[in-house]
């Protein structure tokens, strides 16, 4: 109960961030994606079931609020968070350096998934310029949050699992 | 005991269903994107009050921050806006006077309208006399564009004076209102002749003298004094100015009086050239 008010705070945190502090602070008119940092740092420390559940409810949440399609997003970000709840099983969990690479590797492919749907299904084929417009300011500007955010999501989660240990 | 049972969950049974209700609500949207509308705005009616909060205070912070780091970048905007202000009034001005020039040329056209009877040919005056006021003038048409001396030139709503030379593309002029010039005028109620002369000493006041007006005019204040038709250079029937001030002569044969000229000489930027000479006896 404790986590999942908690991690509805994050959710609702990142997505107020990306949607209103970070729109001013954005470079080259790119946000940093936050929700998608969330959504791979559940995946990475809590496995894959977490992950596409915490995705699932940060798509919806933009799908709500932005999409004209229902599902798109909350689709993207559950793959996204279920694939990177592999990393859980293969990799140690304390690894700092890993959940930055698979927030790189994600946002790629968030971007491609973002680039079918938006672009490629109305024609646009000129998937350079996109990735160059849109995909490759974002995801460096992410990965510069990851930095700061993988940290603090990381540090929450130990506190979260020690106070569940304890309850238990 | 619930927790535990959740927890055996295979995941990849928990992908497989969470995908398919995605794509069902994407159909949904789709399909029934209208019916849908009021889950949307119900989570847009949440969200956005938190967003709205978050935009105020952030917006306070930022801005702060942004007033500091945007500094410089706007004194070079103010130098930079400044330099435009000066460009810009520059430009007004040159625009307000295009203005009042327009203004003129609209009075001129009207007087062109009044004296349509003769051909008009209209100029700039681009230099006056610097020693006795505007008395004579040069004007920006000259032989080419078909002045001869003695062509009549008016402004306003009366005379201004008569071209006295021709240069190739100048002309000077010499008002009515210089010491030297004089006008056979007559007046038009009563057709009295008399004679229009400039004078420096009553100019002064703003006025010329009339002359030689006889005894018996029955003339008054007010009245009109237009060119003459005994005049050998001026056309007839262009108004001089209105008399005042009516003096009986000592030699007691005829009388005297002030002219305020028709022609507000003071601010004389465009006349009008009659190019129309008066025959003359030969």
């Amino acid at each position: 109960m404790k986590r999942f008010i908690i991690i509805t705070i994050e959710i609702l945190l990142c997505f107020l961030l990306q949607t209103t502090i970070f729109q001013w602070i954005a470079l080259a008119n790119v946000v940093p994606n936050l929700l998608l940092i969330l959504t791979v740092s559940n995946g990475f420390l809590r496995g894959r079931k977490s992950g596409l559940t915490v995705g699932f409810f940060c798509g919806l949440l933009v799908d709500l609020c932005f999409g004209n399609l229902i599902g798109l997003y909350a689709f993207m970000y559950m793959a996204i968070g279920y694939a990177n709840g592999f990393a859980n099983i293969v990799f140690d969990k304390d690894d700092q350096i890993i959940p930055m690479i698979l927030v790189g590797i994600s946002d790629f492919f968030y971007f491609f998934l973002y680039y079918v749907f938006n672009f490629l299904l109305r024609g646009k084929l000129n998937i350079f310029f996109y990735f160059t417009r849109i995909g490759l300011p974002e995801i460096v500007y992410t990965l510069l949050a990851s930095i700061f955010l993988l940290k603090l999501f990381y540090i929450i989660n130990k506190h979260m699992e020690k106070a569940e240990q304890e309850e238990v | 005991m619930r927790r535990r049972t959740k927890l055996n969950l295979n995941p990849k049974h928990v992908f497989i269903a969470v995908a398919i209700l995605c794509f069902a609500l994407m159909f949904l949207s789709y399909q029934f994107g209208d019916e849908l509308s009021p889950i949307k705005t119900v989570v847009g009616d949440v969200i956005s009050p938190m967003q709205k909060g978050i935009n105020t205070v952030g917006h306070g912070l930022f801005n702060q921050f942004e007033k500091i780091a945007s500094f410089n970048k706007l004194l070079d905007e103010n130098t930079r806006l400044k330099e435009e202000l000066n460009v810009l009034s520059y430009e007004n001005k040159i625009l307000l006077q295009d203005k009042y020039e327009l203004d003129r040329f609209r009075d001129l056209y009207k007087l062109d309208k009044k004296y349509a009877d003769y051909p008009k040919v209209a100029a700039r005056v681009i230099a006056a006399d610097p020693n006795n006021g505007f008395s004579t003038f040069q004007i920006d048409k000259g032989s080419d564009d078909g002045i001869t001396v003695d062509m009549n030139v008016i402004a306003g709503n009366g005379l201004v004076g008569i071209v006295e030379s021709v240069g190739k593309n100048y002309a000077t002029i010499r008002s009515v209102i210089d010491d030297s010039s004089s006008v056979y005028g007559m007046f038009l109620k009563t057709s009295d002749t008399c004679v229009v002369r400039g004078d420096l000493e009553k100019l002064e006041k703003g006025v010329i003298g009339v002359e030689m007006i006889k005894k018996e005019a029955d003339i008054q204040d007010g009245y009109e004094v237009v060119t003459s038709n005994i005049s050998d250079k001026y056309l007839q029937g262009i108004l001089i100015g209105y008399i005042s001030n009516i003096t009986v002569d000592s030699n007691n044969l005829s009388k005297t009086a002030d002219l305020t000229p028709a022609v507000d000489f003071e601010h004389l930027e465009e006349v009008l050239i009659i190019t129309e000479v008066k025959e003359k006896l030969e």
